[in-house]
């Protein structure tokens, strides 16, 4: 051998040459690149939780007044009957002008007035749909008629948001809907003790609320209409998708036709659910004539635009159990069905898993194709708990934080946050139930 | 079938239990396996030797119908088990790979405990009636394997915490558990170190009084080792096939000579 190559002659290796350093420095900028790219997205998750919980967490806590309601049989059992048919005359109204009578004479006894504030306005205070409340209670339990009861009764969005920090008495001066002297007797509510700020169980069990009441707006229709699609979607997705990934993967010939099947998966999984929408809206409620707005026809969407995902996620997991195996079971002479079943299927369960559990939390977030078959309508009544309650109208978590994203009074971008922090800890407990059930899976090599 | 056994023997006595008349195997268009006939004596060990890619460990697994697994391959010819064409339509190849079982050159053990492992045979056999029989039949293979005193206190840990020498013997005792008529080995020993190589020809040795054992091998001391009958395969022919002790010490082929000597493959 001749060292003609080398150009110097003591290499010494103590001493990194220079085509080393340079091939080292590339690889630190390169990890460098790394580092930045993680920081820069743990960055921006931390700025996505941050402003969602700044604006969202107070949607838990409802500003209210407590005080002694007098249910004057006068007003309230007109008949003195306390027939629930002669009481059911008696309006809302009627129990508004309860509820106002009670709080003034709360006032004056407490000696809460501030200069220059009408009564009108004084009770304005509170928030309107709670005579609604107090009528269905006392409906429910007409032997309430003639007590006086404690209440305690949400103030209305603008009072509840000067004590989070969104409405101040400079706003309040330029603001038609609320006044600095209601503001000022809220302060007094405050000092006295009255006002509280308990947990809001309305945000999460009640159902949605007109533009005027944000303080009453609340999640329980769309959590139970999520629920309902997430139930449905899993049932029909995972059997299909791990079925069809099954009979692709192991048992069609691989021939122009599967190959254009499969072409058509992956296109399908590119599709833009709003497509999904559309398609949704002619098959299933234009064609089959199934009920617009209910959780059946959002989940059978959900589901087509979710197949997909879960039919490549599976067809890859399959795809990564060795071929070994399958030999060493065909070998002993298992049929095709037992190895596939026995030994392909378990193996690749926790992948099917990830993947479905993708797809399932895609689809729990999914908006667009919802909103074209009606479950963005405003829905009032409570879908049945039963099987059947998939029929009846219900709105979806995404839709309800789109709707509510969409409407002027600012108390609602609190009910939005709060309601994207409800979706939020849905995914995440998806997502633990998945790391659960592939621990429970896997299986040692 | 159920002869007088004289392991002195070195004359092949023994009944034809495989017979491979005109076998050719197309992969596409590729002629991988050109007119190969030979004849698999029961209770001996046939050893298929031949450089890489010469067509032997697809020739065995043409004897179990393996290679259906593959679309693109085609087998043509006379294949007969007993007397049986085992390429015949009616023929089930899952039935046919119960009698004629195979181990393949890395071990491959299901990711399940040793006891499964052996007892999967029977089970989706039906061999046995009840647990006890299913644990004699266990024993008995895993003590066949040499592998009973290794594992008899630990059946419930999982096949592929052995070593690999001892997770091939479990494979070994996968395959006879559905007592195969025939057992296949593709190169058993080449992910096995020297002393667990021996302890695999020892067993291939032994379980020649139970079944014949057709081995493809690399190695041409192994093949000189444990089989009786041995074949050369070269490019897709048969071009020696004889007992092995001619093979090696007066090959008839000039190729053989060549490959045996070590001028080519």
């Amino acid at each position: 051998m001749t060292d003609t190559a080398t150009p110097t002659p003591t290499e010494s290796l103590l001493r990194p040459s220079r085509l080393m350093s340079r091939r080292n420095a590339a690889e630190r900028r390169f990890r460098l690149y790394g580092i930045t790219a993680i920081a820069i997205s743990l960055l921006v998750l931390a700025i996505m939780l941050f402003t969602i919980l700044r604006d969202g967490v107070s949607a838990f806590r409802q500003t209210s007044v407590t005080f002694p309601v007098v249910l004057t049989a006068e007003a309230l059992d007109p008949s003195g009957s306390l027939d629930a048919a002669a009481m059911a005359k008696v309006t809302t109204i009627g129990y508004g002008k309860v509820i106002d009578s009670s709080f003034l004479a709360f006032l004056q006894a407490e000696g809460l007035a501030v200069d220059g504030l009408s009564d009108k306005d004084a009770r304005a205070i509170l928030s309107k749909e709670a005579a609604g409340q107090l009528r269905a209670q006392v409906l429910a339990e007409p032997a309430l008629v003639g007590q006086t009861i404690t209440m305690t009764i949400w103030t209305n969005a603008r009072i509840d948001g000067y004590f989070k920090g969104r409405v101040t008495m400079e706003s309040a001066e330029r603001d038609g809907n609320v006044s600095p002297e209601q503001l000022q007797l809220a302060d007094l509510l405050a000092e006295n003790g009255a006002l509280s700020r308990p947990f809001n169980w309305q945000f999460l069990t009640g159902p949605d609320a007109s533009d005027q009441r944000p303080e009453a707006a609340g999640l329980g229709i769309s959590i139970i209409g999520s629920i309902f699609m997430m139930i449905i979607v899993a049932l029909l997705c995972v059997p299909i998708g791990v079925a069809a990934s099954i009979y692709l993967e192991e048992f069609a010939p691989k021939n122009r036709w599967t190959d254009l099947i499969e072409v058509n998966i992956s296109n399908l999984a590119a599709v833009p659910s709003i497509v999904y929408g559309i398609l949704g809206l002619a098959v299933f409620i234009n064609f089959a004539g199934f009920p617009q707005s209910s959780s059946l026809v959002g989940a059978l969407v959900l589901t087509l635009m979710t197949l997909p995902t879960i039919i490549i996620a599976t067809r890859s997991a399959i795809r990564a159990v060795p071929p070994s195996i399958r030999d060493a079971a065909l070998g002993i002479g298992a049929s095709k069905m037992q190895t596939v079943f026995h030994h392909v299927l378990p193996l690749a369960m926790p992948g099917i898993l990830t993947g479905a559990i993708l797809g399932l939390a895609t689809a729990l977030g999914e908006t667009a194709p919802l909103l074209l078959i009606g479950m963005v309508a405003f829905v009032d009544n409570y879908p049945s708990l039963s099987a059947a309650g998939a029929l009846d109208p219900a709105t979806a978590l995404p839709v309800q934080v789109y709707g509510w994203a969409q409407r002027s009074d600012p108390a609602f971008i609190e009910r939005s946050s709060g309601a994207i922090i409800v979706l939020l800890i849905f995914l995440v407990i998806m997502n633990a139930a998945a790391i659960l059930l592939r621990r429970r899976f896997e299986r040692r090599w | 079938m159920n002869k007088m056994q004289n392991p002195e023997t070195l004359v092949i006595a023994n009944a034809n239990k495989m017979t491979a008349r005109k076998v050719q195997v197309h992969y596409g268009t590729n002629h991988a396996i050109k007119d190969v006939d030979v004849d698999i004596l029961d209770k001996t060990v046939t050893a298929f030797i031949g450089p890489s890619g010469c067509g032997k460990s697809t020739f065995l697994r043409c004897l179990n119908r393996m290679n259906d697994t593959i679309p693109v391959c085609r087998v043509s010819g006379e294949l007969l088990l007993e007397g049986e064409n085992i390429y015949d339509p009616r023929v089930d190849p899952v039935q046919l790979r119960a009698k004629v079982g195979m181990v393949f050159q890395k071990p491959n053990p299901f990711p399940k405990s040793i006891y499964d492992n052996v007892a999967y045979g029977p089970r989706i056999h039906g061999l046995t009636r009840n647990k006890a029989e299913l644990d004699a039949i266990v024993e008995s293979c895993l003590k066949k394997a040499a592998l009973w005193n290794e594992v008899k206190d630990r059946l419930d840990s999982p096949g592929t915490g052995l070593s690999g020498g001892q997770q091939q013997r479990l494979c070994i005792a996968r395959a006879i558990a559905t007592s195969p008529e025939v057992l296949l080995m593709d190169e058993p020993c080449s992910a096995l170190d020297p002393i667990a190589t021996a302890q695999v020809e020892e067993l291939i040795d032994e379980l020649r009084s139970q079944f014949s054992v057709v081995i493809v091998t690399h190695s041409m001391q192994q093949a000189a080792r444990v089989s009786q009958k041995t074949a050369f395969f070269h490019l897709g022919h048969l071009v020696e096939f004889g007992d092995t002790g001619q093979i090696f010490t007066n090959p008839g082929d000039p190729r053989t000579e060549s490959y045996i000597s070590g001028r080519i493959g």
